[in-house]
Formats: structure tokens, sequence, C-alpha cells
């Protein structure tokens, strides 16, 4: 898939800035609520942008992702609660100790293919809620309890909001990781990577060492959903294991299909999507109910793969796949 | 002492605005979510998930709120009540309070359900100032006036329910040797710290404890291990399914122990019936509403009140369900507190009438349970009865208990 026009992302990260500075304008519009619902839209947007590196650039599936999710979300929390850690300090060690349990969890996945490696990553994510609730693991991850944190403080006493200022802190965070996966993929690495996932026997036979790329790839796509769990754990300021449940894996997925496979800009159309779908859903469903009169009682998941199977059968390539479709069309049919 | 004419106004005034609500007419207050016409309530429950067995709570209070506006609403002020779906999600619930609270502008939250999902929102509620009362969750955190003055809870917690099984237990079974089932959860735990603690020195007498996931598809196993430790008493903390199996089981294996159960499986329908009735006789449980499948109560006119209300104003939802009567219970009581508020509908009022009950009958408790709060104690309901499982029903014994929690 082409990548995104540079000018618009351009144009559209200025206005993500901007955004918030219009908060005295209209602070009905701009209300602390809408951009704490925007940083969940980010962090979720992070979380779907490491599956891609998996499973669209380097072509492994995994339906485990929200058990690194979860192991950034409780390293963060377990440093700032136990250790004091500043929130931002806790974002690298997340994703230094999900790169390693992701890159640990590759070499065993290295030998399961398809389907297989899809049903491990599942187990994975099923493990990990009872894993946390361990009883040795008890004192540090406060068992089924969870931990209550604060949420991040405005730095150098900038006249910000909480919310305004998580707002930022995500998204400076997500461009980052976004400036850094789009060299990444257009490096030597990410053309092995990508030549992996097109051809594996043609790449193994160019000596591209695939073993090493797809547990590094392992370890890298875990690491980005990490640095997502951390971020949320931030802005949640409460981590329990009800909130890792094997839904959060499913959800990821949906999002990467929605958003576009091996799509940067996917990713972050894909995780946008679930958070508004997710919540509009229910609002949705009422709607039908009550407004329209239809005594159907919808719950907000029909709505949801309603809705998912009329964008798969409109847009099978996903939401950014579909939009360059129809503009190349528009453009064949002007030109 | 002299009275001037200012003295002498103030108290005329004084006396008028005690004489009566509709005099105090200029005296009306409002915080965020209420008005002349309106009182806004926030609701979060999970109607989707794992845990949407519970979804029939949201509908019933839903179904209740709607017949009182039907009724004329509450002191001339229609209830609206926003429901959203957590799906028992501690990260979801904080989003859906966000939006209830910032956006939709609620006056209050109420009976928002959940242990996890409610401690996610805890602090930020106390933060807000905003009320959140009658928390549908049994943990014995929600109590606590001094560091969160905005949380109420509503059931008696499981900490004071498992202490006065183990008390029972000291007192009534000699040489007892006490086997425990548990969920391997929050609420499993609440109870299992409170059965510990009642049992203070003589702590040495569980002879095994075994926990169960929800996830399990049988406790078999876990009961067989139970039998084999050689216990006579057996304290059953589990949810309706896994109650009725574990009960089932002992039955199968000739296990003859002294059973106790916890209350929130204590449904004729949902555990005594499928565990069968032969394996049941006997069993010991502490109760504080009335079970709607309990025949004992079918003259009663509570009983009698809910059931021609839920054919009226909520049909199609189950008669045998108890979360049908807990729902009913708890939004009568949230009813009365907005009732007492009069035209004083600030969030600081609101708080100030739940801490404000003396011994208030609320339809569908026990006999002899009553509804008392104060500004240092925020356990609305703390008595329970011992029953013992007789026939086809429920044959209380003893006296209200009223437990002061730790």
């Amino acid at each position: 898939m082409p990548a995104f026009p540079k000018k618009l992302l351009w144009v559209l990260l200025a206005l993500a800035f901007l955004v918030p500075l219009l908060h005295p304008l209209f602070p009905d519009v701009v209300s602390d609520y809408r951009l704490f619902l925007v940083s969940t839209m980010i962090i979720a947007a992070i979380a779907v942008l490491g599956l891609n590196l998996l499973t669209g650039f380097n072509g492994q599936i995994s339906l485990g992702h929200g058990a690194f999710y979860a192991v950034g979300a409780y390293t963060a929390a377990v440093l700032m609660d136990h250790l004091n850690m500043p929130y931002w300090a806790t974002l690298p060690c997340a994703a230094v100790v999900c790169f390693i349990v992701g890159y640990l969890f590759g070499l065993p996945a290295l030998r399961l293919e398809g389907h297989y490696l899809a049903l491990a990553t599942f187990a994975l994510a099923l493990a990990v809620p009872q894993i946390l609730k361990y009883k040795w693991l008890e004192g540090v991850t406060g068992g089924v309890q969870g931990i209550v944190l604060n949420k991040p403080e405005v730095p150098f006493g900038l006249p910000l909001s909480e919310d305004q200022w998580l707002y930022y802190y995500c998204l400076i965070v997500m461009v980052v990781l976004y400036w850094a996966a789009a060299n990444m993929l257009n490096s030597r690495s990410g053309r092995a990577m990508m030549a992996i996932r097109d051809q594996y026997m043609a790449a193994d036979t160019m000596g591209i060492d695939t073993a090493l790329y797809k547990t590094v790839t392992f370890g890298i796509s875990a690491a980005y959903t990490g640095i997502a769990g951390a971020l949320s754990a931030s802005a949640i300021a409460f981590v329990s294991p009800d909130s890792f449940t094997i839904f959060l894996s499913i959800k990821f997925l949906i999002g990467l299909v929605v958003g576009g496979v091996g799509s940067l800009a996917g990713s972050v159309v894909g995780g946008i999507f679930y958070v508004l779908v997710d919540n509009s859903a229910q609002a949705l469903s009422l709607f039908v109910k009550n407004d329209l009169g239809l005594q159907f009682d919808l719950s907000a998941y029909t709505v949801f793969g309603i809705l998912l199977i009329v964008l798969m059968y409109l847009m099978p390539m996903g939401i950014v796949g579909g939009v360059y479709l129809l503009m190349r069309r528009l453009r064949g049919l002007r030109g | 002492m002299k009275t001037n004419r200012r003295t002498f106004v103030a108290g005329v005034s004084a006396a008028a605005v005690l004489s009566g609500s509709r005099v105090a007419y200029a005296q009306k207050k409002y915080d965020d979510g209420a008005s002349d016409t309106e009182i806004k309530i926030g609701h979060t429950n999970p109607y989707s998930g794992p845990a949407s067995a519970y979804g029939v709570i949201g509908k019933t209070i839903e179904a209740y709120w709607k017949s009182v506006n039907e009724a004329g609403g509450i002191n001339g002020r229609k209830v609206k009540f926003i429901t959203l779906d957590d799906g028992y999600n501690p990260a979801k619930t904080v989003e859906c309070i966000r939006q209830l609270v910032e956006q939709d502008k609620v006056l209050c939250t109420f009976n928002t359900l959940g242990t996890p999902t409610n401690t996610a929102i805890h602090k930020y509620m106390n933060q807000k100032k905003v009320p959140m009362l009658y928390v549908a969750t049994g943990a014995s955190k929600w109590g606590k006036p001094k560091e969160f003055p905005w949380t109420m809870g509503y059931q008696p917690d499981y900490h004071t329910e498992a202490v006065i099984y183990a008390k029972h237990i000291l007192a009534n079974v000699k040489d007892a040797k006490i086997a425990v089932l548990m969920q391997n959860d929050d609420y499993g735990k609440d109870y299992y710290e409170g059965f510990k603690e009642g049992l203070g020195k003589d702590i040495g007498r569980i002879a095994k404890h075994v926990s169960y996931e929800t996830t399990d598809p049988t406790v078999d196993s876990q009961v067989i291990q139970l039998k084999d430790s050689g216990a006579n008493v057996f304290f059953n903390i589990a949810i309706p399914k896994f109650a009725a199996q574990a009960m089932r089981k002992a039955g199968d294996l000739g296990w003859k122990p002294v059973q106790y159960l916890n209350n929130v499986s204590s449904s004729v329908a949902s555990t005594m019936k499928p565990a069968g009735f032969e394996n049941v006789q006997g069993v010991i449980t502490a109760q504080y509403l009335m079970d709607p499948t309990d025949k004992q109560w079918d003259d009663n006119a509570d009983m009698k009140m809910w059931r021609a209300w839920m054919a009226k104003s909520n049909p199609g939802a189950s008669l045998s369900d108890a979360s049908n009567v807990f729902a009913h219970s708890v939004a009568a009581l949230m009813h009365e507190t907005l009732k007492k508020c009069g035209d004083n509908l600030t969030r600081e009022n609101l708080m100030r009438q739940a801490a404000n009950f003396q011994k208030f009958r609320l339809p569908l408790l026990l006999p002899g349970i009553t509804v008392s709060t104060s500004p240092t104690d925020y356990y609305p309901i703390q008595a329970v009865q011992l029953s013992r499982f007789k026939g086809e029903s429920w044959d209380l014994f003893g006296d209200v208990m009223h437990a002061e929690s730790s």
C-alpha cells in the first residue's frame, strides 16, 4: 500500500497540536472529556501500530497483543506505585520489558505458522490476566484489586489542564513512534521484514536471517503495544486484570483490519475507529430503540458487528485502502 | 435576651422554611444535573461481556425510574436516568463515568456495578465531589466517609457476612474442621478474609482451602479435595452456577458436612433447585432481601407490590431472578433519598440526606431489617438473618443480626 501523502500528514499533525488551544473559544466542544477520549484513541492507535508491524509488515498473526498491552501497563503501574518512578520514565522501561517478553515469545513462535501462531498468542492473551492474579505475584500486582495510580501532573507549570497535558503527552509519544516505525520500514531491515511476509522462502534464499528478523519484529511489535499499555495506565490511573480480557486483543485486531493491514496511517485510523465505534455503538442501539421506535433490543456488540460487516464489504482493504482506491478512481474519471 | 427586629425576622423566616417545603419556594438550590424539571442520574452496568448476567439490574432500575416518572416524578421533577455499558472493564468504566460527569453533567451516579470497576472511579468521583451512591458491590471498602466522603455502599458487605458465619460455626459446631471453596477474585477474598477474622484464634480449624476460576467448567475436583480433608463444615463462597455444582457434587460423594452458603447464591431458582433439593437440606445462609422464589413471601404485602409492579412496569423480566428484587429495593432507596432532598438538590445535600436514614423501612428487605446511616456510618444495610433450607424454601431462624463492619 502506498505511503500517506506527506503534506496531508503535516497538516493533520499541526491541527492535532492546535486543537486543545481552542479550548477558551469553544469550551464545550474542546472539553477535557473529549480530549481524554482522543487520548484513548491515540493510545489505541499506538497499540494497533505495534500489531501492524508484526501482522501487516511481517506477516505473523497475533491474537494476543492484549497480553503485551497488559504487561506494559503493569510494568508502568508497578514502577510508579512501588518505586515512585515518574510516569514518563516508565515508558522506556515498559518498552524494554515488553521487547524482552515479545522476543522470548517470538522464539518458540518461530516454529509456528499462520493459524498455529494465532492460537499460541490467543493462549497468551488468556493466560496473562490469570498470571496477574497469581498469589506469588499478588504483592506486586495487587491481585484482583489492581493498582490505583495518580494521573500525570502538568510539568514546568504549563497553563494546561491534566487532560490537555495527557493529550499532548500521548500525541508526542505517538508521533515519535510513528516516525521511528516509518523510518524502520523504509530501511534495509524494513524491506527484509516485508520480504519475509511476501515470500518467505525467497527471502531466506537471499540471505536474510529470517529467524532473527521474525523474533526481533515480534519484540519491537510487543514493545510498541507495551508503550501503549503504559500510557493507558497513566491515562486511566488504574490497572486491574479485568481491564485486559481477551476482547482487548480482538479489538486491536479489528482496529488493524478496519484501518488497513500493512499501512501505518491505517493503524492510526483503526485505533480511532474502534474507540469511536465502541463508544457510539451503544448510543446507536439506543437511538434505534428509543428514537426510531423499532422494538429491537440490539446489543452494542451487535451494532459493532453489523458495522464491521458493512465496512468489510465496502472496503475490503480497510478504511485507508478504501479511501485510496476511491481517490484513484476519481482521478481516473477526471483524467 | 432582647429581641430586636432583625432576629425576629430571621426567626420567622427560619420557621417558615422549616414549616413546609412548599413555602420555601425561594430556597431552591441546584447543582449540575438538577433543575426545576429534571434530575439527572448516571449509571454504569455490564450489559455485555463476561458479567452481562448483571445486565438485568440496570434494566429493572431503568424501568423503576420510568414508572416513577409516569407517576409524576419526584417533587415534580422527572428523573433522567442515563445508563451506559462498561462491559465490566474498569478502563471502560472510567470513560463512561467521565462522560456522565463531564458531558452529561449528572447530579450523581447510582448503583454502578462491580468491585474493580468502582475501584477505578473511586478517587475520581471523590476529587470531583460527585456523589457515588449505593454502589452495587459487597466489598467492604465503600463505607469510608473520612477518606471518601462522596461514596456510599448499599448491601451488607461480604466481610461482615463471613464474620457472622464464622461466629455461628464456632458457637454451634463441635470440633469444627472447615473446608472452604472460594472464587479466586476480590469477592471471594473479601469473604475469606472476613471468615478468617471471624474465626480469630481458631483459624487453625480451616482444614482445607481451595479456589476456582470463573472460567473453570466445573468445581468437581475441588469438592473431592475438600471432602478428602475430612472436614465436617463446608463454607461455599461461590456464585450460583458453581455453588450449585459444589453442593450437588458433595451430595453425590455422600459428603455430609454442615454447609454454609454465601448470600450471593441464595436464590432458590438459580442455586438450590439446580443443586437438587435433596442435596441442600439444612444448608445455612444469611439473607437481607426477600427471595422472590421463596413461597413463604407469597402473601407478603411487599412481595405482592413488587409482583404487581413487575407485571405492569417491567414485563418480560424474570419473576424468579433475585437481581430484580435487588434492583427494585436499591432504586427505592435512591427514590427516597431524592425525595428527602426536597428542593435543595445540591450534591452536598444529597450526601447529607443519604447519610441521614434512621431505621428506614425499605420494601422487600426482610422483616426487622432497616436502613440506617449517619455521617460516620456509610453502610446502609448492616443486618442479616440466618436461614436454613428446608423442603423447597428458606426458613429464617434466630434473630436479625446487626454487625458493625470493620
